[in-house]
């Protein structure tokens, strides 16, 4: 094999990468941010003992999970439009189709986590007159969450990876302005193995840094 | 003879198709203290766990201070407001059989947690609070320890230390030595045993008949799906007058010697 490998070509487009990486990173936060704290509130709804709630949290669930965030993303950008005569951009349609994708499967650890918290602490939180809400907060969810965080890190990385999903509406992310690098200079290998290292240097201190979160919160174990 | 604090009347419970007992009238006046024993499975846990409401009894009342807990609802049952269990629960103690201490916060936090939530006193009063039960328990060296370094009969005497910082006028004690080393056993009685010289109205599920018959002023043994046989200790447990309770304490003392 006598490729001659040029990665000059892609560094001379350091500046279209670095607004792609902010892009990359300003979708993750706020799909994080959403997608976690929706998986919360339905993974909360699926234990309801009000069965509107509890029906509503399961068909979320299993609407979102079981459909492809690729179609939803589309969907938002090319239907939703038509259907309410909203104006929706790149940037809300990936929004749109990453939180709630990853809303569902968070839902389903945090309602993992909170079932395989023993009976025993919610009768003793009980028995010294807490409130439902009070023993959730106080005694339950801070074990619960403890006891998931390496599925949540799961699911954070793949936030960060599905963020590339958006390129197929043009949002501007790393992988869309690898693809235009790419189409200019005709040096996908090149592009592609840069963005594919991109995305580990980003995401391989991230991930560290919840290892660390985890064995803070070890610390009454 | 002074007003009882507690009364059950006609309390009723089942599981399913399986009643466990019905018909159940109890009075405990200030300083009582009510041994109950049965085999197992006759209900004493669940007759317990019934007076804070953790079981919610199908039938019956539960009277504290004289006034009913909950109300009567519209399809004949008694209906508990959260409020209401939340401020019962804060008169009426617990203590588990497992302990179930909070993992996640340490010994003195497991004791300041319902004073700081569910009384809302500052942290500074609230840990003085929680200091001065640890060391009436004996543990105010383990402060700041978490529970997962501690031995079971240390667990349980934080779990008491936790039900006692909550000023209870009643306590509630959950076969809790049965989950302990045999040689755990004592240290979590002895601080059960100063608590009955304090004068403390308990109740107390056990299979500890020996401390029974020296703590207790009143057993009540349950069998046939309700109260089979009541009396002072001497009365039940030394001259049992009914045949379940005589073959119960018989083979207790079977491996006596």
């Amino acid at each position: 094999m006598n490729y001659h490998w040029n990665f000059a070509s892609v560094f001379e487009n350091w500046p279209a990468l670095l607004i792609g990486v902010e892009g990359t990173l300003r979708l993750f936060v706020v799909c994080l941010l959403i997608g976690m704290s929706l998986g919360l509130v339905v993974g909360l709804g699926r234990r309801s003992k009000s069965k509107p709630v509890k029906w509503l949290s399961t068909a979320f669930v299993e609407f979102f999970r079981n459909t492809p965030v690729l179609v939803q993303i589309l969907w938002f950008y090319y239907a939703l439009p038509i259907l309410t005569g909203l104006e929706i951009s790149p940037f809300m349609a990936a929004i749109l189709g990453i939180s709630l994708n990853s809303a569902a499967y968070s839902a389903e650890i945090f309602r993992g986590g909170i079932q395989s918290i023993e009976p025993g602490q919610w009768e003793a939180a009980t028995a010294i007159g807490m409130s439902r809400l009070q023993t959730l907060r106080r005694i339950v969810l801070p074990q619960a969450i403890r006891r998931v965080i390496p599925a949540l890190t799961n699911r954070g990385v793949e936030i960060f990876k599905m963020s590339t999903l958006a390129s197929v509406v043009a949002y501007v992310e790393l992988l869309q302005q690898g693809k235009l690098i790419a189409s200019l200079n005709f040096n996908p290998l090149e592009v592609y193995t840069v963005i594919g290292a991109i995305f580990l240097l980003i995401l391989y201190p991230i991930v560290r840094l919840t290892y660390a979160l985890e064995r803070r919160l070890a610390r009454s174990d | 003879m002074t007003d009882p604090i507690l009364q059950l009347r006609g309390l009723e419970k089942s599981f399913g198709d399986m009643q466990v007992f019905k018909n159940v009238d109890l009075d405990v006046a200030p300083g009582d203290r009510i041994a109950i024993l049965g085999a197992s499975g006759s209900g004493k846990s669940t007759l317990l766990r019934c007076i804070n409401v953790l079981e919610t009894p199908d039938a019956g009342d539960i009277r504290v201070g004289g006034k009913p807990v909950g109300a009567v609802g519209s399809n004949g049952r008694v209906r508990y407001s959260e409020r209401e269990l939340c401020a019962l629960r804060q008169r009426v103690g617990m203590v588990f059989q497992q302990f179930n201490l909070f993992p996640h916060m340490t010994v003195k936090q497991n004791v300041t947690e319902g004073l700081r939530t569910v009384k809302g006193i500052a942290s500074a009063k609230a840990d003085e609070r929680a200091l001065k039960e640890l060391s009436r328990v004996g543990l105010a060296d383990k402060a700041e320890t978490y529970p997962s370094r501690l031995s079971g009969g240390q667990k349980q005497r934080v779990a008491i230390a936790r039900a006692l910082a909550m000023d209870p006028e009643i306590l509630l004690f959950d076969e809790p030595t049965s989950a302990l080393d045999p040689a755990l056993v004592g240290e979590v009685l002895s601080v059960i045993e100063q608590l009955a010289n304090e004068g403390r109205t308990m109740l107390l599920v056990t299979h500890e008949i020996g401390f029974a018959y020296h703590m207790a002023t009143k057993i009540v043994f349950l069998a046939e799906g309700g109260i089979y046989e009541m009396g002072t200790p001497d009365a039940v447990l030394k001259n049992p007058q009914k045949p379940l309770t005589q073959a119960f304490l018989a083979e207790h003392q079977r491996f006596h010697f």
